[in-house]
């Protein structure tokens, strides 16, 4: 029987009560929300937290919505939430990619999106979504709010910019014309983690590329940003050789290890196909959404 | 140890245990409720599946003390006064299952399913069950089985 080792449980009634646990529990304490990725590892005992701060009663962390230029994501919706949401889907429709493949619908009633990003597995798809469309995330702490940009968010594999008595609250996508984005994964069969995936978004200007965002899942130590390949994009008119170039980049910059899931050169050769493949798409959802 | 309450199958269930317990063991240690599988442990198999206030969960990775406040359903709750449900029904009708192990899980999995989207399409019905293992591979009869009850309950719905 796989079961966790003992802990502390708190259920929060407030963001600001959760803040004061964490505060005054210190390192030893952790935030369980889905629990989808906390729990496994908890029976593993590759995480050992002496009390869990349970969030799953703060509604108000739960919500998708349309602010000034912004969508704002609390940071206790759901995947499958993530999934269904129209207003996702138009502005950011590589969420609705991802949300397809990321785990089973059982399992994606329960995760949230502050979870997964919190727990920072390399392999996880939402990082590299976020990072794509140049998110930045909500951290606050008794001290109050901090925003940071996806580029700063991870520090380690499983570390990221969130500390010791702080929780991340919110996700902010910023909204801009011209914008199209695409996930495109492979995986050993359905619901499994990456072997490898690409994350892109395109921003069309007069029919030239003012800025892109890419980033990869499952090869290397933590989301792989691709700023060398984002640089080559931009000014430049969208062309199957170009992103052929942008796939070249992504092969050489990530850093996957070999595993059950690949050798090294597939996982590089996946690497480069992927992002070929959510460039294009990106850009072809780009310009529909220019012509419509 | 920390005293929980749950509502299962709209019984109140009280217990002194440890926050570490998992769902599926408290339901399965409470008399007259053991029809929820234990399997992989690990979120794959999906044969732990229950409702939680309506929506299919995986009860291995839920702390049972997570649940006080929620209304969990098991699979004894679909049988009502000695009448099958017609996902019940469904799966003894086209015969749904071998062993019988993951019928627990499919069950609670595919009557949320139904419940969601009463006309399901054979691709929709595959990927609901997706994070549900089948391991004698009958998904073939699991998938009519779910037609058969979407059939049976639209054909009660229009009093044929």
């Amino acid at each position: 029987m796989q079961t966790p080792a003992s802990f502390e449980y708190e259920r929060a009634t407030s963001v600001e009560g959760a803040i004061a646990s964490l505060q005054r529990l210190g390192p030893e304490a952790r935030v369980i929300a889905g629990g989808h990725s906390l729990l496994p590892m908890m029976k593993l005992r590759l995480a050992n937290p002496e009390h869990l701060i349970d969030i799953n009663d703060l509604a108000e962390l739960s919500y998708i919505r349309e602010e000034g230029d912004q969508i704002l994501i609390g940071a206790l919706t759901r995947h499958v939430d993530l999934l269904k949401s129209e207003l996702l889907f138009r502005h950011a429709p590589l969420f609705r990619d991802a949300e397809n493949v990321i785990a089973d619908p059982v399992v994606r009633n329960r995760g949230t999106i502050g979870g997964s990003l919190c727990q920072a597995d390399a392999a996880e798809d939402l990082s590299a979504v976020c990072s794509a469309v140049k998110a930045k995330v909500v951290i606050r702490g008794a001290g109050g709010e901090r925003v940071v940009g996806m580029e700063d968010f991870h520090v380690g594999p499983y570390v990221t910019a969130v500390g010791d008595g702080e929780l991340l609250t919110e996700v902010r996508i910023p909204l801009r014309r011209g914008g199209g984005s695409a996930h495109e994964k492979v995986e050993r069969r359905a619901g499994d983690w990456a072997i490898a995936a690409a994350s892109a978004a395109v921003w069309l200007e007069g029919g030239r590329i003012a800025d892109a965002g890419i980033a990869l899942s499952a090869v290397g130590l933590t989301t792989i940003h691709l700023s060398r390949a984002e640089e080559l994009l931009r000014g430049e008119a969208p062309s199957d050789e170009l992103f052929a170039k942008a796939g070249e980049i992504a092969s050489a910059d990530c850093s996957p290890s070999q595993d059950g899931r690949g050798p090294i050169d597939y996982k590089r050769h996946l690497a480069g196909v992927l992002t070929k493949r959510a460039l294009l798409r990106a850009t072809a959802r780009a310009l529909y959404q220019e012509a419509s | 140890m920390t005293n929980v309450s749950i509502s299962i199958n709209g019984d109140k269930v009280s217990r002194e245990i440890e926050p570490r317990q998992l769902l599926v063991h408290f339901i399965r240690e409470t008399p007259g409720l053991t029809g929820t599988h234990w399997g992989c442990d690990t979120s794959n198999c999906g044969a732990c599946v229950v409702q939680m206030d309506g929506e299919p969960v995986k009860s291995c990775t839920i702390l049972a003390v997570m649940c006080e406040g929620h209304e969990i359903r098991t699979v004894e709750s679909l049988e009502v006064d000695g009448q099958l449900d017609p996902i019940q029904m469904g799966f003894h009708e086209t015969h749904a299952l071998q062993c019988g192990f993951c019928t627990p899980g499919m069950l609670m999995t595919t009557r949320a399913l139904l419940d969601e989207n009463p006309d399901p399409t054979e691709q929709e019905i595959r990927t609901a069950i997706s994070g549900a293992i089948c391991r004698c591979t009958g998904y073939k009869n699991i998938v009519s089985a779910v037609r058969w009850a979407a059939d049976y309950e639209a054909s009660i719905k229009q009093g044929v």
